[in-house]
């Protein structure tokens, strides 16, 4: 994936919006490469530019300068017409879902066939495909009014889907969804990822979106790239200020931190894969009680990440065992003692 | 007067009713409905953002709204024998009427395009839809409920309208009332009763109509 050109290729992106007030500056140089098959976050406070970004990539919005590639194509000079073809194979999903109201949600699912030209048989034989894909099957003549907030996003990514896209971006597309609802969509954009291969550039400001989904992610502040990579890797080495800000968590493990008022070992989960339930196996081992006194782990693409406080054990032999246990498995461990 | 003298006259005064605000109503949605679309999609936000065209055409359709009807044909007189060839007549009012009507009908059906969610035509922009294709594919169906009840209002004005005509030589109920009824005399007032009452009933079979109907084409009730 890494030899193969970038899907999407942003250079040097900047936006300035004019208005009575003044000027704004929207994105403020962005360079970014998106690779084929990737979920790649972008993520940063309200405000922060994401969705102008994001609007830039399908010309929704009009960059000030810049360049933006989309498969080798420049997607800001070309011409009207190929404008609209690109823009069919860059599919788009939003917060408010954006449905056609006064449309069935098969009626939604087929406008893009519609404007493919694609033949009404063959048109409504897909709209059943893709509302399977979506598990909406028993909607197709329901009005977008007459289903939930998490039923209307599959429908809009059953109408994105219709095109056959290489992308999809979607700008906060489970904001407006409650956390149940969110996971079932974000299994469902994973699913299309893997299944379909399609690329996904998704808008966010929940760290848990990310971290559920993504490959890679770009933290977004005020126009700039704060940080960008692996989310393994941004996520446990946080550099910039405006991504220990998103995360708030104590994720680094250099981070100063409130110390335990008794003797305590300090587990460090640093992307340990471990299968089994640590503590569980520490407590059936020694046969010991084992006293949580602080926990803050992550699971980030089925690893663990984050640390854990454990009271330690007055004998001093016992305490040497799990450390050298808990060493062996992988995870560092280091002793706290009160001041 | 005995009904037996007042309903050929009214059946009269129904017919040349009618034979002006269908007429008038078609070709001011001709106009109007065009020009409605204009005033929305050349927005400076819009899908063709076109600020000068948008504004000059605002200015033209709101000095001919600014302008009293009864002072509209007055003033139209001129235009209105060179086009229609008369200006008295039920023909000859047509001109005037769409005059006057086709900018209102442009407002009222610039109003309801302009409740169509944002959103949603962006969307459509960013499925690769045309201009014309956002037009006919989302701002009309979207906004048709609104479109409805719209209508109706144009159809109710362009007949408030026609009642005027009579004033300025053409028919219908409101010469029927006015010319054939009040100004003949008490013995004739019967007839200014029924054709006014006629009117009023138009009126509300319209209005009816158009909820009912706006009603039933609006998906966004569940
Ligand atoms: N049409 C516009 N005119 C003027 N300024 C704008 C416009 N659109 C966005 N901005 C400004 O550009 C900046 C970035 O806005 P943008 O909508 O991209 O932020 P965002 O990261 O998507 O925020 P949110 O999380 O609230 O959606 C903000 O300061 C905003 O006020
Ligand atoms: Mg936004």
């Amino acid at each position: 994936m890494s030899a193969a050109a970038p899907l999407i290729e942003i250079r040097d992106l900047k936006k300035v919006y004019t208005n009575a007030g003044g000027e704004v500056v929207a994105l403020n140089g962005i360079s970014l490469s998106i690779g084929r098959g990737e979920i790649y976050g972008i993520i940063g406070m309200s405000g922060a530019g994401k969705s102008t970004l994001i609007r830039c990539l399908n010309r929704l919005d009009t960059p000030t300068s810049g360049t933006v590639l989309i498969d080798g194509q420049d997607v800001l000079r070309m011409d009207k017409r190929t404008l609209l073809q690109t823009r069919r194979k860059v599919s788009m999903i939003f917060q408010q879902f954006n449905l056609l109201m006064q449309r069935t949600v098969a009626g939604n699912v087929r406008y893009p066939l519609e404007l493919a030209g694609v033949p009404r048989k063959q048109a409504d034989e897909r709209v059943r495909e893709l509302l399977q894909i979506v598990d909406l099957g028993d909607k197709h003549d329901s009005y977008p009014v007459q289903l939930s907030g998490g039923q209307r996003q599959r429908v809009a990514i059953a109408r994105a889907l219709a095109s056959d896209p290489e992308v999809l971006l979607c700008d906060e597309a489970t904001s407006a969804l409650d956390p149940m609802t969110t996971q079932s969509i974000l299994a469902l954009l994973q699913d299309i990822n893997r299944r379909l291969g399609i690329t996904i550039v998704l808008i966010t400001h929940e760290m848990a979106v990310i971290r559920q989904v993504c490959t890679r992610v770009a933290i977004l502040d005020g126009g700039s790239i704060a940080e960008e990579g692996t989310v393994d890797d941004v996520f446990i080495h946080t550099r910039s200020v405006a991504g220990k800000r998103l995360f708030g968590i104590l994720a680094n493990e250099d981070e100063p931190e409130e110390n335990a008022d008794i003797p305590a070992l300090r587990v460090i989960f640093d992307s340990a894969d471990i299968g089994r339930p640590v503590i569980s196996s520490l407590i059936r081992k020694f046969q010991i009680d084992v006293n949580i006194l602080a926990a803050d782990v992550k699971r980030v693409g089925g690893k663990q990440y984050g640390q854990m406080l454990i009271e330690a054990p007055a004998d001093e032999n016992l305490k040497r065992q799990i450390i050298d246990d808990l060493t062996r498995q992988g995870l560092k461990v280091k002793e706290v003692y009160p001041k | 007067m005995s009904w037996e003298s007042i309903a050929p006259l009214l059946r009269e005064g129904l017919l040349e009713t009618l034979g002006m605000i269908l007429p008038a109503s078609l070709i001011s949605y001709l106009i109007g409905m065009p020009l409605g679309v204009l005033l929305v999609i050349t927005k400076k936000d819009s899908i063709l953002p076109r600020p000068k065209f948008n504004a000059v055409l605002g200015a033209v359709v709101n000095f001919l709204r600014s302008i009293p009807f009864v002072i509209l044909i007055a003033m139209l007189f001129p235009v209105t024998r060179f086009v229609m060839g008369t200006t008295l007549g039920t023909r000859a009012s047509v001109f005037p009427l769409v005059i006057s009507a086709a900018p209102y009908v442009a407002r009222i059906v610039e109003s309801s395009l302009l409740e169509v969610d944002r959103g949603v035509v962006e969307a459509a922009q960013a499925m690769g839809s045309t201009t014309w294709q956002i037009i006919y594919k989302v701002l009309l169906p979207e906004a048709l409920p609104s479109l409805i009840n719209g209508a109706a209002n144009s159809v109710t004005t362009i007949l408030a309208y026609t009642a005027m005509v009579s004033a300025v030589g053409g028919g219908g109920l409101g010469a029927t009332a006015i010319t054939k009824g009040l100004n003949r005399g008490r013995k004739f007032y019967p007839l200014m009763y029924a054709a006014s009452a006629l009117l009023v009933l138009m009126v509300q079979l319209i209005n009816v109509t158009g909820s009912r109907l706006t009603k039933r084409l609006d998906h966004r009730i569940r």
